[in-house]
């Protein structure tokens, strides 16, 4: 099944889930209510006709003007179809999403610097630590309102030796 | 010029002799700036012309440590255990713009020049620097070595202390 098709078979099957399916040269966008993400997930890879079974890519997106603020974006592969499906969810400052790394073992780390970029918090996350940051580091770097210096970028860097 | 100036007054010249043609860096680049440190060591440039060309993979056997290139902060206690690692005695030198100063990094993740975690010796600047830079910091080096004064290092090493 392409992914047109696929889009159309996700809004048949989950109403009121599928909040929008957008095309852009061929590429399909659905956006997809958050509450209902975990479900959707399960069903595009378990589902015969979709096997979307390869994660390839999971992003954050903040944009400060909108409500709710950050979008969280999956890029999925079908090895068996050989076709690509973008889902989009967004979700308000403070609030959580359902982590689909039980479903791709691939969105473990991908969330986890999600989660410390942006400071969106992943339900059910197997690890949820910092990824690319510091243990002890404060503040989200990929937010738009970040001073890309952070805080105390005049002072001398305190090297930590305790692991 | 008679035989008394090719001889060394006393063992520290010796000492200093011994240890600045036998530089042995620690094998550890960050960023672009350790391909340039791979090519000083290639036939054109040729670091083995200074001793300084036995680029060893553990930190136990070496002398010299070539920062080269960016420092991130969650790197930087790495760098810090490597030199705590190095025996004495043991010289730095930051190599390229980010090393001695962050260089076009200011930034959140970016230490802004690793004399903050370890001590520097010679600092090259430049983005990245020709290999020519790295043979002129170890000439730098060498001439540093050579006037060192006896007791300045501490062989940590050793219970009872300072000799060298």
């Amino acid at each position: 099944m392409d992914s047109r098709s696929a889009g159309n078979l996700l809004r048949e099957k989950f109403p009121e889930a599928v909040a929008g399916i957008e095309e852009f040269r061929g590429e399909i966008t659905v956006t997809v209510e958050t509450r209902k993400l975990l479900e959707v997930m399960t069903f595009l890879k378990e589902n015969k006709e979709l096997s979307y079974d390869m994660l390839l890519d999971q992003a954050g997106l903040d944009f400060p003007d909108r409500d709710p603020r950050f979008t969280i974006s999956y890029l999925l592969h079908s090895m068996k179809f050989n076709n690509k499906l973008r889902i989009k969810t967004q979700v308000a400052e403070g609030f959580a999403v359902d982590s689909v790394s039980a479903i791709w073992k691939a969105a473990d780390w991908m969330e986890r610097e999600t989660a410390e970029m942006f400071g969106i918090t992943f339900k059910n996350h197997p690890n949820p630590k910092h990824i690319l940051l510091t243990d002890d580091f404060v503040g989200y770097p990929l937010r738009k309102d970040y001073d890309v210096k952070g805080p105390n970028f005049d002072q001398p860097f305190q090297v930590c030796l305790d692991e | 010029m008679g035989v008394e100036a090719t001889v060394p007054a006393n063992v520290q010249e010796v000492i200093n002799w011994a240890r600045k043609n036998s530089i042995w860096p620690v094998t550890f680049g960050l960023a672009c700036c350790a391909l340039e440190m791979m090519v000083a060591s290639s036939a054109t440039y040729d670091i083995a012309r200074f001793g300084a060309e036995v680029f060893r993979p553990s930190p136990r056997q070496t002398d010299l440590m070539i920062v080269a290139g960016t420092l991130t902060k969650k790197m930087a206690p790495i760098l810090r255990r490597i030199y705590e690692q190095m025996p004495e005695p043991k010289w730095v030198i930051a190599y390229g713009a980010c090393a001695c100063s962050g260089g076009i990094f200011q930034s959140y993740n970016v230490v802004q020049g690793v004399d903050q975690i370890v001590p520097v010796d010679v600092y090259v600047p430049g983005c990245p620097p020709r290999p020519e830079g790295l043979l002129k910091a170890i000439i730098e080096l060498q001439k540093k070595i050579a006037v060192e004064p006896a007791g300045q290092r501490n062989l940590v090493s050793l219970p009872w202390g300072n000799n060298g």
